[in-house]
């Protein structure tokens, strides 16, 4: 009887070394934070900007190989390891933004904050790799709580408070809906594992189209578009990402989209491979309705941090835009964007984090005007992110969308890569605008910007840098996206 | 072996780096720092391409060719674009001679620029990053760098153009060269697609070189002349040629080096470069050759009637170099591929003299660049005198200069190789005759009799500072040693500089000719080739002693006009009114441009402004805002901060899609 049997799981933990390392660290900085006196100094951000470091060495010199270890519960190939890299960068730019953030908001300056931090980036790190719905399910909450309770850190802050509620209410609802989707796929095939779910629908086609099978689809469908704000379950989005502390939410629109996106194509690549034919009508319609609603909503913005809430929504639409593509083009693609866009998306809520001071933040648009004159590197960054957020050359964003595009092209969803380029022509009307009140309006009132420390700095020189360096040398990115396509079937 | 060849391009960057991003602190602090960054960096280049063509030079011609892959550029489907240079002796002579004079220019603009305070450093700047552009243009392997290159030196030549841009009329010269080079740019990348396209059809997507030239006979005839016709289009504009050379005579708003360095000797140049480059496919088009031909002997000849009456110095230096650029292309059309390319290192050389020894002279004068004002600098600026004759001996085609050699290697092509005519030859020779007055009608009306400037610039005149000397004298016995490169065969020489170009122009039209039709043709073309090339001896004597004797012409007839009988142009432009209000208003081509091109172009944008842009564009995009605006009313409605709302959408999602999934078992 198999029910007997107890299998001894093999434990690899060399393949877990990255995780185990941001584990660690979080932990120590935890234990630092309540043992230490000196509660000002960014001490504790170093720390574990230091872990962090080292957990990218770890995934960087971890070879090439694709095993799966855990027995099956988690699977260590290069696609996970992209996801893997783009987390640490993540962080590595949060943590910088943090460090400077703790003079406007000093309560993030604390071991709590860092933990939670490195807790969520393990998360994500787990949803790269995860090779069963459990692991999925797991990994997301990790991420998922530690989000919740970070959007609310400032916890004299109203908006905060409100942010981290509605993330959480509507958050595990959503949660409930994924969950009841994996058992109902679990009732279908039997099995957990992704991998195996796989194997079983292709022996099994007549399964492909039971009630069964497609009701766990179709839920799975809202708790993953939940996290990656697609239509119509992105109406969370703008209230969170106001609300949130700055450096909270630049982390969330980018780590939780890398994550949830790495997570939604391993299961529907190579666990529902079988259904994607089904699938494509449904995603290509909620992807132009992601894309569209989200832009036309951002025109419509005067707060920034809404407006950049309400873009993420229409890239979570490009990105879409790529997964109804398939195919290895469209997942390279998809990788490079994501990359791309947390470069672009953190370095633009870092220089909006810069302007920012202890009651209430400046994040309407009109804060903005004149603001290229008055710090002009800061406006050129600005610039450069807004550039390639609205998809112009040599950015990332160009070169990351003209890869999704012509993969749609590639797999005949010529209308949907037309309405992609027609909602980026839409986009460049808001995206520009920050640039015009930065350099043509005169400013209203006057703005002190805060004193960039040496962590900001680094973090928007690397910000910018990589949304140029990917613009201009695509090839050297692309070609690691294009290694990393390999999923273990 | 050549692995290093990445080190040309990255000593001008590391300059543009360094001057670019602290030269405003450098320049403050001090500022012979910011000359000895730029200039030691593109003398840095020129060592380095010494050391490789020497290494090359050691090589046996057949394998003088190497290809060095820097990164990985571009992917995307079928095109796989590298970073990556190419060595042969066609790129490492183009890259020999503008690294070197290149570095020459940059020294003397040291002395130039020297009174223009705070923006030494943006000078330098621009300076550089010319170099890197033109070294990558040269040295790319493949189309997509080279038009890089070419689009960066065309932006250079628009930032250094309107250097001194708190002047409107400087400011409008840059706008007027960058408009009319886009016009070429275009025709250039459609060509480089039609290329690319044409030639993926048969299996090769590429850009490079090496791939993409042993493979054009498989385009059909058409596609390779319209590759051909459209490539020479983007010549027109980047090297002056009828009908978009109107750009370069303006260009001369920048500061003389600038002249010197990009609107003489190199940028200008790129188009001949690109042709010579591209000659295998040139050679499988005759009517795409004759059109160069044409083309080109017609603006040698044109450009040569303006210079006779223009008083401005560096405007006549324009015009001679539109005129020369002529003669470049004439060489190249009727497939004297080497010849053409001679005539540029020769131009590069004098040209690049002139331009400077006229910079010379408007800083003696104090600006002033009217040739009227101008007289009897030989005994105040002995050196800038004697190099600027050296180099107007040597284009106006003096026997022993290098002017000459190249020149009549040109003329003697013209009128001998199968696509030569001997139309073709003689406007080129009127063309000389004509070089050789207007030339020496500089020298005499600059350096000889009274000087006619007022007092107070007349106390100021000076020679000019080592700086600007020293590279006019290396230049003054390159202009006159340069040529014995190439002596011919009929003046007892051997062509060296043929032979050394032989491995890149190898597939010569008999050669390529022999390789497209199999062995049929080949007894056929090998007599052409014998019978063409010898027509006789004592023709080539003739024809020699023909254009220099034209020159001579020219030449007496200067001096007779501008320093024995002085009244005589005024008498002749009485007489001849009509002629020489058309030369010296060049033609009036400017003001026809204006009527045929420019106003019409203007009614269309005045058209599309009020009719199309104001109304049905910002009607549909108010429409739009409108649509947008209603729409976020309504979506506000349901953005309304309330959980239970959101849930609700939730909801509604969930059961679409579910009803989706459902019709689909259904369905």
């Amino acid at each position: 009887m198999d029910m007997l049997e107890f299998v001894v799981p093999e434990l690899d933990f060399r393949a877990i070394l990255p995780q185990i390392i941001l584990a660690i660290t979080a932990l120590t900085v935890l234990l630092t934070g309540v043992f230490s006196r000196e509660k000002k100094g960014p001490a504790i951000g170093f720390l574990s900007l230091a872990g962090v470091a080292l957990s990218f060495s770890a995934v960087v010199f971890s070879g090439s190989q694709t095993v799966s270890s855990f027995s099956g519960m988690l699977t260590n190939d290069s696609f996970a390891r992209f996801i893997s890299m783009i987390v640490c960068v993540v962080a590595l730019l949060t943590i910088l933004i943090s460090i400077n953030y703790r003079k406007i908001s000093p309560a993030i300056n604390s071991g709590e904050y860092y933990c939670l931090l490195l807790f969520a980036a393990l998360g994500m790190m787990f949803m790269g790799s995860a090779g069963n719905l459990l692991m999925v399910f797991v990994a997301l909450e990790t991420m998922s709580i530690s989000i919740y309770a970070l959007a609310g850190f400032q916890k004299q802050r109203e908006k905060s408070i409100e942010s981290a509620l509605k993330y959480f209410l509507l958050g595990a609802f959503a949660s409930g809906f994924l969950l009841y989707g994996f058992a109902l796929v679990y009732g279908a095939t039997g099995t957990m594992d992704i991998v195996k779910i796989g194997r079983f629908l292709n022996d099994h086609p007549l399964v492909v189209h039971s009630p069964l099978l497609l009701g766990g689809v179709a839920l799975m469908t809202v708790g993953f578009g939940f996290k990656v704000a697609m239509f119509p379950f992105h109406m969370w989005t703008p209230d969170v990402y106001e609300g949130a502390p700055t450096s909270v939410t630049a982390f969330m629109a980018t780590g939780v989209k890398a994550a949830a996106f790495a997570a939604l194509i391993r299961v529907f690549y190579v666990a529902l491979g079988s259904l994607q034919v089904d699938m494509t009508q449904i995603m290509w319609v909620i992807a132009l309705l992601t894309m569209t609603v989200g832009n036309v909503v951002a025109i419509a913005q005067s707060n920034i941090k809404r407006m950049l809430a309400y873009s993420s929504i229409a890239h979570a639409g490009y990105l879409l835009v790529g997964f109804v593509a398939g195919g290895e083009l469209a997942i390279s693609g998809m990788l490079f964007y994501l990359l791309g866009y947390a470069f672009m998306n953190l370095g633009a809520f870092g220089v909006i984090a810069l302007l920012a001071k202890k009651d209430g933040e400046y994040t309407e648009l009109s804060d903005f005007a004149g603001l290229g004159f008055k710090y002009p590197a800061m406006g050129l960054v600005m610039a450069v992110f807004m550039f390639s957020m609205a998809g112009i050359p040599p950015t990332a964003g160009f070169m990351g969308k003209f890869y999704i595009f012509t993969a749609a092209i590639n797999s005949g969803f010529i209308w949907l890569a037309i309405f992609g380029v027609i909602n980026s022509v839409i986009s460049i009307y808001y995206y520009l605008r920050v640039i015009v009140t930065m350099y043509f309006k005169e400013p209203e009132q006057d703005i002190v910007m805060l004193t960039p420390t040496g962590a900001i700095i680094l973090a928007l020189v690397i910000a910018a840098a990589g949304v140029l360096f990917m613009g201009i040398l695509p090839s050297s990115v692309l070609d690691i996206a294009r290694n990393s396509t390999t999923l273990i079937m | 072996m050549f692995d290093y060849v990445w080190l040309i391009p990255v000593f001008p960057a590391i300059g543009v780096l360094i001057n670019g991003f602290l030269g405003k602190r450098i320049e403050k602090f001090n500022k012979s720092i910011v000359h000895w960054v730029a200039c030691g960096a593109v003398g840095l280049s020129f060592l380095v391409t010494c050391i490789i063509f020497f290494q090359m030079l050691g090589l046996e011609p057949e394998h003088r060719f190497y290809e060095f892959t820097c990164f990985n550029w571009i992917s995307g489907g079928v095109l796989q674009t590298y970073v990556a240079y190419q060595i042969d002796p066609l790129s490492m002579l183009m890259c020999m001679f503008v690294t070197g004079v290149g570095f020459l220019i940059h020294v003397y603009s040291i002395g130039y620029m020297a009174h223009d305070e705070g923006r030494y450093y943006r000078f330098f700047t621009y300076l550089n990053l010319f170099m890197f552009s033109m070294i990558n243009l040269i040295l790319a392997n493949n189309f997509l760098l080279m038009f890089l290159g070419w689009e960066g030196v065309g932006m250079c030549s628009y930032l250094l153009i309107g250097f001194w841009f708190s002047e409107e009329a400087n400011a409008v010269a840059g706008k007027k060269a960058f408009i009319t080079n886009r016009v070429g740019d275009f025709f250039f990348i459609v060509g480089m697609l039609v290329l690319f396209c044409g030639l993926g059809e048969h299996g090769v997507w590429s850009f490079q070189f090496s791939r993409v030239f042993p493979n054009v006979h498989l385009l059909s005839p058409n596609t390779v002349t319209l590759v051909c016709l459209l490539f020479f289009a983007g010549c027109t504009a980047k090297s002056a040629q009828i009908p978009l050379y109107i750009w370069l005579p303006d260009a001369m708003a920048g500061p003389t080096p600038v002249s010197a360095l990009i609107h003489a000797a190199t940028m200008v140049t790129s188009g001949v470069y690109m042709v010579a480059r591209s000659n295998i496919l040139y050679s499988l088009s005759p009517f795409a050759m004759g059109v160069v031909a044409v083309v080109g002997a017609l603006t040698a000849l044109f450009a040569a009637s303006i210079g006779l009456a223009q008083n401005d110095i560096k405007k006549v230096l324009a015009y001679s170099t539109v005129s020369q650029l002529g003669y470049m292309f004439l060489g190249l059309g009727v497939g004297a591929y080497a010849a053409g390319m001679f005539h540029v290192l020769t131009h590069s050389f004098f040209k690049a003299l002139l331009f400077m020894g006229a910079g010379s002279v408007i800083h003696a004068m104090s600006g002033e660049q009217d040739m009227r004002l101008m007289g009897g600098l030989r005994k105040k600026t002995p050196i800038t005198f004697i190099t600027m004759f050296i180099a107007t001996l040597a284009i106006a085609g003096i026997p022993g200069l290098s002017g000459f050699f190249s020149k009549d290697e040109i003329l003697w092509q013209a009128y001998s190789s199968p696509h030569g005519h001997f139309l073709l030859w003689l406007t080129g020779a009127v063309a000389a005759g004509m070089t050789a007055f207007y030339m020496f009608r500089l020298i005499f009306m600059t350096f000889y009799n009274e000087n006619r400037a007022p007092e107070d610039v007349q106390h100021h005149i000076h020679e000019s500072p080592k700086a600007m000397t020293v590279p006019l004298m290396v230049l003054a016995v390159l202009s006159v040693i340069g040529g014995y490169l190439g002596v011919p065969h009929a003046l007892g020489g051997s062509n060296r500089f043929h032979k050394f170009l032989d491995p890149v122009m190898g597939m010569g039209p008999d050669k390529i000719f022999q390789k497209a039709a199999g062995g049929s043709l080949h007894h056929v073309a090998e007599g052409s080739h014998v019978a063409a090339h010898h027509p006789s001896l004592f023709m080539e004597y003739l024809l020699m002693a023909v254009s220099v004797a034209i020159a001579l012409i020219g030449i007496y007839i200067a001096y007779v006009m501008y320093v024995k009988k002085r009244d005589l142009p005024e008498k002749l432009a009485e007489k001849f009114r009509l002629l020489h209000r058309m030369l010296f208003n060049k033609w009036y081509v400017d003001e026809l441009y204006t009527l045929v091109i420019i106003r019409p172009f203007h009614g269309i944008s005045n058209f599309f402004w009020k009719i199309i842009d104001v109304i049905m564009i910002d009607g549909m995009v108010n429409g739009v805002a409108r649509v947008v605006g209603w729409g976020s009313s309504v979506l506000r409605l349901i953005q309304s901060g309330y959980v239970q709302c959101y849930a609700v959408s939730i909801i509604f999602g969930t059961v679409a899609l579910l009803v989706y999934y459902f019709l689909k078992i259904a369905g």
